[in-house]
């Protein structure tokens, strides 16, 4: 069904940290962008979709304020929004944003930390792009950032701070941005497992709690109004959520599930884990019945990588890359 | 990232010290009616080598230490932490020449790197911690004294890691990997068995036991708005998986299950690393460490001084030549040092206060007064400055 494509290769090797690998297709370019974080340093890559021209740049995780600190970064995603494209950095300080190619910085929030350290670490991670003009940012605290982002410049502000969860965030998603209307634009989830269905808007509206089993939820999707949450068993499960109706649930990995990802136009699926597997998975949504389906089409094993991002690049599922602990490349398959 | 990954850095890296020496002290062992003849090596009895995995054992658990050690606190740079294993090799009799020391410090970590990637559950790291403690209580289980020491170790790592959840041990596993990122060297007991390929990385396999509380992967199940079960159907899952073992003890006593930190040499089977094939990797870490920070070369780190300023019982004569070597000859150190490629060197700052023990207990004192004061305001490179200033005034 895929098969390997020539990899990217990248100045530094990824870091083992949830999601790693970040992707925005930009057409009227024919241009891709990646992004893999290792330590405390963010590599762009710019690759041209004829394969020929790859430009490379480091963002470096530090405050503006006090160059010489450096922290460890925990996610870089794009956050793809219909009047802009901006790349968001979350680090052990705070949460940077820059424009989408990494040339400037635009936002900088710094985090409440401590003079001495404390026994529950303080760090940001989990990021979405909400609606028209939110992104969502998690603590380790379990607290959610909603930022306020106008369609230009850098006046970009804090509009609320929602606390539901009591554990660290993991992973947030959303989808209907911009042009449909959705009962549920976004899901959150926890180290424990636990997911928060919201409604976006000037005051984020709670929709739904769905209660996890003391395991944390890596990483969560949301589309057709349906959570696809992977977890620290190896299990995906799928649940409707605005009611928190399970689905389905697939014993998907022997391991602790890095990275899910869907593209939303074909329902395919992609959940890679520790255990060297990126597998592709196809969802039928019959909302008539109100009933999901899920098919097993697909596995690549990685060998001896336990992987930390796998992403479609592009809405269909034509093709997708994966990083992995270690690996110093951007491992691409394309659909044969 | 995870404030709570020291302790368990700190003593599985330990506990594969002391593996690797028991097994040197051991190789390099002649017996007692032997000893007489004088050989370039000197010779090892029984007695010394107990003395000398007595004397280290007593540092690594010193109490003082231990409450250093199990503050929360992020990670020590690569340099700190061999730094802090330097004067712990070093609290005892045995000495070890650079060539010895950094192949040393390579097997240990290489060992628990292993461990660290193979564990199938974040959380079972603690119980490759237990393997190391359980072997460390075997090591002294004649003497009560350092006995009593251990033990009270293992109730603390018991109340700190016991009631954390999945989440925070992967955090702390997360924590470890970024520690390890980009090494590769090449250890002669894992390419034999097979556990590590040619170019340094481990193997994962497919197949094998699930971890604790994981299925088997293969099975996908749909259900009703109701909550019954309406199909399941099986999926390929290209692997060969069988169910999960059962779960390893987390108390002082217990069977551990895993293998993962258990001692792998013995005499018959020596320890070597290799040093070529690996400089294209290394070249990459050392790129990312050399980010600038202040205290890079003066990395003052009170566990490495309260390690120094330990008294331990030094024989009248310190020069007889009570050295371990990790080499099979002299000749052998001696061309690992000259031909260690530059970028897998440890760079570490020898700091000469330690002769001085009353000096150092001082500096420890200071020290922990600007840790416990919180109304200390100055950044952390003027605190660094101000300890470089009474160091250089010794």
């Amino acid at each position: 069904m895929y098969h390997k494509e020539k990899s990217i290769q990248i100045k530094n090797s990824a870091s083992a940290l949830y999601n790693n690998l970040g992707v925005l297709r930009i057409a009227p370019r024919r241009l891709t962008y990646f992004t893999v974080v290792h330590a405390n340093v963010v590599n762009m890559i710019s690759a041209s979709w004829d394969g020929l021209n790859y430009s490379h740049r480091q963002l470096q995780s530090k405050e503006p304020n006090v160059a010489t600190s450096t922290s460890l970064i925990m996610q870089a995603a794009f956050c793809a929004l219909p009047s802009r494209d901006l790349l968001v950095v979350t680090s052990q300080k705070g949460i940077q944003m820059y424009e989408s190619d990494g040339s400037i910085m635009v936002y900088w929030h710094a985090l409440d930390t401590p003079e001495t350290p404390t026994e529950q670490a303080v760090f940001a991670r989990g990021i979405s792009a909400v609606w028209e003009n939110y992104i969502c940012v998690g603590v380790s605290s379990g607290a959610i950032l909603v930022f306020d982002v106008p369609s230009k410049g850098s006046n970009i502000t804090l509009s609320e701070v929602l606390e539901e969860h009591k554990e660290s965030i993991t992973d947030m998603a959303s989808e209907c941005s911009g042009s449909q209307e959705c009962i549920a634009n976004l899901v959150t989830a926890d180290d424990e497992g636990n997911l928060c269905v919201w409604k976006s808007g000037e005051e984020f509206q709670l929709l739904n709690k769905i209660p996890g089993f003391d395991m944390s939820c890596s990483s969560v999707k949301l589309w057709k109004g349906t959570v696809v949450a992977g977890y620290g068993t190896g299990q995906i499960r799928l649940y409707e959520a605005v009611t928190g109706i399970l689905h389905a649930e697939v014993n998907a990995h022997a391991r602790w599930i890095y990275s899910l990802d869907i593209a939303p136009f074909s329902g395919l699926l992609l959940s890679a884990a520790e255990d060297s597997l990126v597998r592709v998975w196809h969802l039928t949504m019959t909302p008539e019945t109100n009933s999901v389906e899920v098919a097993h089409l697909h596995n690549e094993c990685v060998t001896d990588t336990q992987i930390c991002g796998a992403k479609f690049c592009d809405g269909d599922g034509y093709a997708f890359a994966v990083t992995g602990y270690d690996l110093s490349e951007i491992i691409r398959y394309v659909q044969s | 990232m995870s404030s709570r990954t020291l302790p368990l850095l700190f003593i599985n890296l330990g506990g594969e010290m002391l593996y690797i020496l028991d097994q040197r002290l051991r190789a390099q062992n002649i017996p007692a009616d032997k000893a007489k003849k004088v050989s370039t090596i000197a010779a090892w009895i029984e007695e010394d080598r107990k003395r000398v995995m007595n004397d280290i054992i007593t540092t690594m658990f010193n109490k003082k230490f231990l409450e250093e050690l199990f503050k929360p606190q992020e990670l020590y740079s690569k340099k700190a932490l061999r730094t802090v294993f330097d004067r712990l090799a070093h609290a005892s009799i045995m000495r070890l020449n650079q060539a010895s020391m950094d192949k040393l410090y390579d097997l240990m970590t290489m060992a628990f790197k292993y461990q660290v990637l193979l564990c199938p559950r974040p959380k079972d790291i603690l119980l490759v911690s237990f393997n190391h403690m359980d072997a460390i209580k075997d090591f002294v289980k004649d003497t009560p004294s350092i006995l009593s020491q251990v033990d009270e170790t293992y109730r603390q790592l018991i109340e700190m890691y016991t009631p954390l959840s999945s989440g925070e041990f992967q955090l702390i596993r997360q924590t470890l990997l970024i520690f390890f990122q980009d090494m590769h060297i090449r250890v002669s007991i894992f390419l034999k068995d097979k556990v590590q390929n040619s170019n340094g990385r481990f193997v994962l396999p497919t197949s094998g036991s699930v971890p604790h509380g994981t299925q088997v992967p293969g099975l996908i199940r749909i259900f009703s708005c109701t909550g019954e079960e309406l199909t399941r159907q099986q999926f390929n899952n290209g692997g060969n998986y069988n169910a999960a073992l059962r779960e390893g003890s987390f108390e002082i006593f217990g069977d551990r299950v895993t293998k993962l930190g258990t001692n792998m040499y013995s005499v018959s089977r020596p320890v070597e690393t290799h040093m070529s094939g690996t400089s294209k990797n290394s070249a990459q870490h050392t790129k990312v460490s050399a980010a600038p920070n202040p205290l890079a070369k003066e990395e003052l780190n009170l566990l490495a001084r309260l390690m120094g300023g330990l008294e331990v019982e030094k024989p009248g004569n310190t020069d007889s030549g009570f050295r371990v070597n990790l080499f099979a000859t002299d000749e052998e150190e001696e061309e690992a040092l000259i031909s260690r490629p530059d970028e897998l060197s440890y760079g570490v700052i020898n700091i000469q206060a330690t002769k001085d023990q009353q000096a150092n207990a001082e500096l420890a004192k200071i020290m922990g007064e600007f840790t416990e004061s919180g109304d200390q305001s100055p950044g952390a490179s003027s605190k660094g400055d101000d300890l470089l200033a009474m160091m250089d005034g010794l």
